[in-house]
């Protein structure tokens, strides 16, 4: 009963407007920690609620009964303290703050000491300024921005742990309907864990000041299905062989003119070759992936982000790998459409300002070049 | 008698009576630039803080324009985070601290019957490196982009996280304007303590013994002790960002190994007592207005003073409980828990005594009352809304969200500013022998009532619904933007109640009634002199038998003392 009235108690305040979005709202927990914190909030509100009536109207009464009446300069009788009263609403609050602490103590020790299972999805959030990295050290996989993780039934429990850090200032990885914040600290390894019940994305964002651009460091978390996530791990993980191919087949009119055996790392997969050696009659400056490509290796671009299978191992900015299996840009700055990407190359600021990525001040049809390239990162 | 042994409005006030023959402009600039007269330099500290209070209060209407809907472009990203940052630390140091020292420069020699503070040129030393502070802050808006980009003012929020605040991640001079501001600040803060402290305990009348000072000195007597304890961590954390950021320390420099849970602790450590700083005078207000205007003595003087004494002391032991979320251990969490639960005990005393010290009384609702009974509601609000941050397994969705920002405006506006101005109302007739218009008095409360719970009783939800602090816009779709809305009408309601007030202190000054010494029957010291008070206070230092000397002379059949 108290988990039906209390949510419609708190926010009988909030208009429509607010009811229309509750699922983003604590009172809809989705998660085993969200759900224990939920469950501790009402019993805190009920208790609050009763002490504020309770003091609240002894203070109405007061101030109603105990009016001056016009004309009566006489002064009320003094009284200087009671030491009986004075114990009672002592001891009183003393009674609640235990029985508060003992509630509050079950949760607290129960959510942040649970054992983790074997069977248990690692994640490694790395926060930065100003977008999220996430890693799947079973799965060797690196994605940004948009974490997908496995349902967890109540059936078939399959909890998600994370371990979170930073890389340069403090952040807070926060989705009020699967738990609570925890704080990402550089030099410093903290721990959480969700285990949403039921598919869905869920949305959240940084919750500590982390400078400019703190307020677009959104957070979008997807539960999938068994299935789906098997298949969104699988695809990530499709990397450097099969993407090379797929950017084969994808550059329509790939040019070896421009491909320099020399510009290949040493290290570089040997899959790599594949593109350099494809033939194309088309001109340098045609807008094609490959040429897409070549930009992107030839500019700045590689210095900060990674695209696997590729000579880009940058890490100061989001691996772009699979990009395009990204809804959002910009840690949600902005949908995910060729339209934004474009704009997004020739200068973030404008979605973003105060964004770490600089505009390279590339021409239109560089810009255009490096767009059709992302596209083909799926 | 005892108490005839000292002057009620007899005698002195011939010598203060507002002298037609001023000075020379320059001539009544040099008195004040030089005075060591506690009253000057209280009104000083005042008026310096009633300045910035305009000033953050502005800075507060630019960021509720820019949030008032969703993807408002009013204010750039840059400029939000300076604005709040600004009114943050402004709020905190440039007119909370100053605007309590000042009453209790002012208040404290008074109603203890002495005729200056200990160190009286301490006393200007501290008054004068804090506006120095207050320059200095404010000087930061100059030079960058100027004053329209907002220049080169802080942007790393008022708690100044590490690293956000190292070379790395703030270049340029923002963050140096920010701490030597706040170390100078704390200089100032800590001069202050130390001569009220030493005021209370050394510069009592005769007859004044430990129980029998007024609660107000008591209060802030606690008050300056953690000032002392509070502000100095603050100000070596100031020292050492300082060193990192100019002499390649690595305290907080994490790229070299330093932490930024260190400056955690450290700030916190001030942060915490910190809100007592700033609401113990608020109490001690309401010790002094709630009784005169009830018509009876404050209930529980003992419990009264222990509970202040308790609150002082437990605050120091509760800093952790902004850190729920840092990633302290599950028993580090319990602890803070615990021990920032055991707040409550002693404030539930204080307000209990308070209602106790209502009931059976005669009310009068005068202005300087209806903000205190305004108080009373809000201040148990505020408090059952620090129990819930207190939890610490629900904290970690409630921290750093609007939940919090809700909560400690209740804290600093329901309680201390409603406080102030209760103050303000109630010793404005002292310190210029004028009353403030109880018609615009009115207005002021009311509307900063209706304002105030339009702000900040709706800013809990956005809260709730997930929404975090300091963040400059927000996307349309989620669910927070009538809630906003509602949020920055609020504001501008209060805005409104400000000016009234201002243009009311303004226009009484020159045209209020006469105030007469003792204008609402009151009875403590200060009553028992000119208003203005004379330069030296007291014609013939006053001898007291009982905690309310002018009931014992008003009550010769029934005096305070027989009961002592």
């Amino acid at each position: 009963m108290c988990r039906a009235i209390a949510p419609a108690l708190v926010i009988a305040g909030c208009a429509s407007a607010a009811r229309a979005s509750l699922p983003a709202s604590i009172f809809a927990p989705h998660s085993t920690p969200a759900r224990e914190e939920h469950q501790l909030a009402i019993f805190v509100l009920w208790i609050a609620l009763l002490i504020f009536l309770g003091v609240g109207s002894l203070l109405t009464y007061s101030i109603l009964k105990f009016r001056a009446r016009p004309n009566d300069d006489t002064e009320p009788p003094q009284v200087f303290g009671s030491l009986q009263i004075e114990l009672s609403w002592t001891i009183i609050p003393i009674l609640i703050i235990a029985v508060l602490f003992l509630g509050t103590a079950r949760v607290l020790f129960s959510v942040q000491d649970a054992k983790k299972p074997a069977n248990a999805l690692d994640v490694v959030v790395i926060g930065h300024q100003f977008w999220w990295e996430y890693r799947y050290p079973q799965y060797n996989v690196v994605a940004a921005n948009e974490l997908h993780i496995p349902v967890s039934p109540a059936s078939a429990p399959h909890p998600t742990f994370m371990k979170l850090t930073s890389a340069d200032v403090m952040h807070s990885f926060w989705v009020p309907q699967l738990g609570g914040k925890t704080d990402l600290l550089p030099n410093r390894v903290n721990e959480m864990w969700i285990d949403p019940q039921s598919p869905g994305v869920y949305v959240g964002q940084c919750a500590q000041f982390c400078g400019p651009q703190h307020a677009k460091m959104l957070l979008r978390v997807s539960v999938d299905t068994p299935e789906e996530f098997n298949a969104w791990i699988k695809n990530q993980q499709r990397t450097q062989a099969e993407l090379a191919q797929a950017q084969v087949a994808l550059a329509s009119v790939p040019n070896p003119g421009n491909q320099s055996k020399g510009s290949v790392p040493p290290n570089s997969p040997p899959t790599h070759g594949a593109v350099a050696v494809v033939p194309t009659e088309a001109p340098d400056n045609a807008i094609n992936a490959h040429n897409g490509q070549i930009v992107f290796e030839q500019q700045a671009c590689i210095n900060c982000h990674a695209v696997a299978g590729t000579m880009a191992n940058g890490r100061y900015g989001p691996d772009l790998t699979h990009l395009m299996s990204r809804a959002t840009l910009g840690s949600g700055a902005a949908q995910n459409t060729p339209g934004n990407l474009l704009a997004w190359i020739a200068d973030p600021n404008t979605f973003k300002p105060g964004c770490l990525m600089p505009a390279m001040h590339l021409n239109d049809r560089q810009n255009a070049q490096i767009t059709a390239y992302l596209l083909t990162l799926k | 008698m005892a108490d005839q042994s000292y002057p009620v409005g007899q005698g002195v006030e011939v010598t203060v009576e507002r002298s037609p023959a001023r000075g020379t402009w320059l001539e009544v600039v040099h008195d004040w630039i030089t005075t060591v007269d506690h009253k000057k330099l209280g009104i000083m500290y005042i008026a310096y803080a009633l300045v910035f209070l305009l000033v953050a209060g502005f800075e507060a209407m630019l960021i509720r324009i820019q949030l008032i809907k969703p993807h408002n472009d009013f204010l750039s990203p840059y400029t939000f985070n300076r604005m709040f940052t600004m009114h943050g630390t402004t709020m905190v140091f440039l007119v909370g601290m100053p605007i309590l020292f000042g009453f209790g420069n002012y208040l404290v020699p008074l109603m203890i019957g002495a005729r200056d503070m200990a160190f009286p040129r301490l006393n200007a030393f501290s008054f004068w490196i804090s506006s120095f502070a207050g320059l200095l802050l404010y000087y930061s808006f100059i030079g960058g982009v100027g004053l329209s980009g907002t220049g080169s003012a802080p942007d790393i929020a008022w708690f100044a996280y590490a690293p956000l605040t190292e070379k790395a991640f703030s270049p340029g001079h923002t963050t140096d304007y920010w701490a030597i501001a706040i170390l100078a600040n704390g200089i100032g803060s800590i001069g202050t303590a130390i001569n009220i402290i030493a005021t209370v305990f050394c510069m009592r009348c005769k007859g004044m013994t430990l129980s029998r000072i007024p609660l107000l000195p008591w209060l802030y007597a606690t008050m300056s002790f953690l000032v002392l304890v509070a502000v100095s961590p603050l100000t070596a954390c100031q020292a050492m960002l300082l060193l990192d950021r100019y002499l390649g320390a690595h305290f907080f420099d994490t790229q070299a190994g330093g932490s930024a849970i260190l400056w955690a602790h450290f700030f916190w450590i001030f942060g915490h007592p910190e809100v007592y700083v700033l609401v113990l005078p608020a109490f001690a207000f309401a010790n002094e207005i709630i009784p005169v205007f009830s018509r009876k003595a404050i209930f529980g003087y003992p419990a009264m003073v222990a509970a202040s004494v308790g609150i002082g002391f437990i605050s120091l032991g509760v800093w952790a409980h902004h850190m729920f979320t840092i990633g302290m251990t599950s028993f580090g969490n319990a602890f803070f828990t615990l021990s920032t639960m055991l707040v409550s005990i002693p404030t539930g005393i204080k307000t209990f005594n308070w209602l106790a010290t209502i009931w059976g009384g005669k009310i009068r609702f005068e202005t300087p009352m209806l903000f205190s009974i305004a108080f009373l509601f809000q201040w148990v609000i505020a408090g059952l809304t620090g129990i819930m941050l207190s939890v610490s397994a629900w904290n970690w969705q409630l921290h750093n969200s609007y939940f919090v920002v809700a909560h400690f405006h209740y804290v600093l506006v329901g309680a201390i500013v409603f406080m102030i101005f209760a103050a303000i109302y109630y010793w404005y007739p002292k310190i210029t022998g004028r009353m403030l218009d109880e018609t615009l008095g009115n207005w002021h409360f009311w509307l900063m009532v209706i304002g105030f719970h339009v702000t900040f009783d709706v800013m809990h939800f956005p809260g709730l619904l997930g929404m975090p602090r300091q963040i400059y816009t927000y996307e349309p779709d989620r669910g927070w933007n009538t809630l906003n809305f509602i949020v920055s009408i609020g504001g501008f309601i209060q805005a409104i109640a400000i000016l009234i007030f201002v243009y009311n202190m303004v226009h009484s000054y020159f045209r209020g009634d006469d105030a007469g010494p003792d204008p609402w029957d009151a009875w403590t010291l200060e009553w028992a002199t000119a208003s203005p008070p004379p330069v030296y206070n007291f014609a013939i230092e006053p001898e007291v038998a009982s905690r309310r000397p002018l009931w014992d002379r008003k009550h010769p059949e029934d005096p305070d003392s027989a009961f002592e």
